[in-house]
């Protein structure tokens, strides 16, 4: 089964992410913030991160930036999922590496279209 | 609504547009004609009948529009995409080079997210139909989707189901709330009003016909009326697209399913012998398949 760290400050969105995920057969690993995602991927890389933009701590264009940079940090297939929605915040996000974008809200089609575009189904 | 006025509808809906509705469909009229009656300050859909007993011409292609409008998305389905990015597009630079010309018929376009799909898809392959005359024509039965279409505008829950990011950027606008496709795409589509049901000879022919997910709504006779019309308007070499839940099995000898490339199909053999043309499309996407 494949795994998906799903990374964001709002418990509520983590809960409905990960009901869609694992709708999708995903295991899941939560994280509220970049640095506990850090941690999480130190231990092991995930196949996927479902990423928030805005969070305490370390947001995720700096979490991004730093798993790119690990050992092996460029297989995971990262998919932004954010309020910041215009065309500046996606092409700085393409640029450091994000695979696609989810512009919030969502749905469980949306989020079955992109994980479908970067070949997670 | 009573049994009488269901069958008054399927009757009306089957003369105006062709769509067959089962026995069984009842819900699916009230889910699409409900909210119609409300808008138009009807009771419900009893006295939205009388009306249309009554002759009320705009009232019945609303209802007409309502009960054939389809949801649909970019790049629906994905594989008919890939087949005509990989195979069938290739093939054809190679079979028109000498005309350089290519001609993509979109028979029920909707709001427009399928031809500006393969609009978007031609513009990627530039390097192989730069300098070609290429015509992507949008036909529907409901003028407002066409209105919607021409546009180019669409939500951001449009613009995320099977378009990919990199497209979105290179090739949308940001227009508050919505997204509108650049004015080159939008260019790119011809729009036109048209019911299957009626002649369409004044198309011309075209290389590649898209017609999916709108032949499921027909009873069989239609269908196969339709897909003798379409058989007459595809190149002898030309390629046509059914959705993914549609066939032409039992219903047509004018064409056959194409091997290894589902949804596609081709004029077969007997049909074009009839035209006088030979499949040189076909081969040269055989040996892409293959």
């Amino acid at each position: 089964m494949r795994t998906c760290l799903v990374v964001d400050d709002s418990s509520v969105i983590r809960k409905v992410a990960r009901r869609i995920l694992e709708g999708l057969d995903f295991q899941i690993v939560e994280a509220e913030d970049g640095e506990k995602a850090l941690e999480v991927c130190k231990r092991g890389l995930p196949d996927a991160v479902l990423l928030d933009w805005n969070m305490p701590v370390m947001d995720g264009y700096e979490f991004l930036g730093n798993l790119r940079r690990m050992p092996g940090g460029d297989q995971p297939k990262v998919v932004f999922c954010t309020t910041e929605n215009d065309v500046a915040h996606i092409a700085r996000a393409l640029h450091a590496g994000a695979n696609e974008y989810i512009m919030k809200p969502f749905d469980k089609d949306i989020v079955t279209a992109k994980f479908q575009e970067v070949g997670l189904i | 609504m009573t049994p009488l006025d269901y069958e008054y509808l399927r009757k009306l809906l089957k003369e105006r547009s062709g769509l067959d509705l089962s026995a069984d469909k009842q819900y699916l009229v009230e889910s699409r004609l409900v909210p119609l009656a409300r808008r138009s300050n009807l009771s419900g859909i009893p006295e939205l009948v009388q009306k249309l007993k009554g002759g009320a011409e705009p009232l019945t292609s609303d209802v007409v529009e309502a009960m054939t409008t389809n949801e649909t998305f970019f790049f629906r389905d994905k594989i008919p995409f890939d087949h005509l990015k990989e195979a069938v597009l290739p093939a054809l630079a190679q079979a028109r080079a000498a005309r350089r010309s290519l001609r993509i018929w979109c028979a029920a376009s909707s709001t427009g997210q399928e031809p500006y799909s393969i609009a978007m898809l031609l513009k990627e392959m530039t390097a192989l139909f730069s300098g070609w005359r290429t015509e992507i024509v949008a036909t529907d039965l409901s003028q407002a989707v066409l209105e919607k279409s021409k546009a180019g505008l669409f939500s951001q829950f449009e613009v995320q189901r099977g378009l990919p990011i990199t497209m979105l950027v290179k090739y949308f606008t940001q227009k508050g709330e919505l997204w509108q496709l650049n004015a080159d795409i939008r260019g790119m589509v011809q729009h036109r009003q048209l019911n299957l049901l009626q002649d369409l000879s004044h198309l011309g022919t075209f290389d590649v016909i898209f017609c999916r997910n709108v032949l499921i709504y027909f009873d069989q006779d239609t269908k196969a009326g339709i897909f003798a019309k379409i058989a007459r308007m595809l190149e002898p070499d030309g390629v046509l697209a059914l959705g993914a839940a549609e066939s032409v099995v039992g219903i047509t000898s004018a064409f056959r399913p194409y091997p290894d490339r589902r949804g596609l199909y081709q004029p077969s053999t007997a049909s074009v012998a009839r035209a006088g043309g030979a499949p040189h499309v076909l081969k040269a996407v055989a040996s892409a398949a293959r």
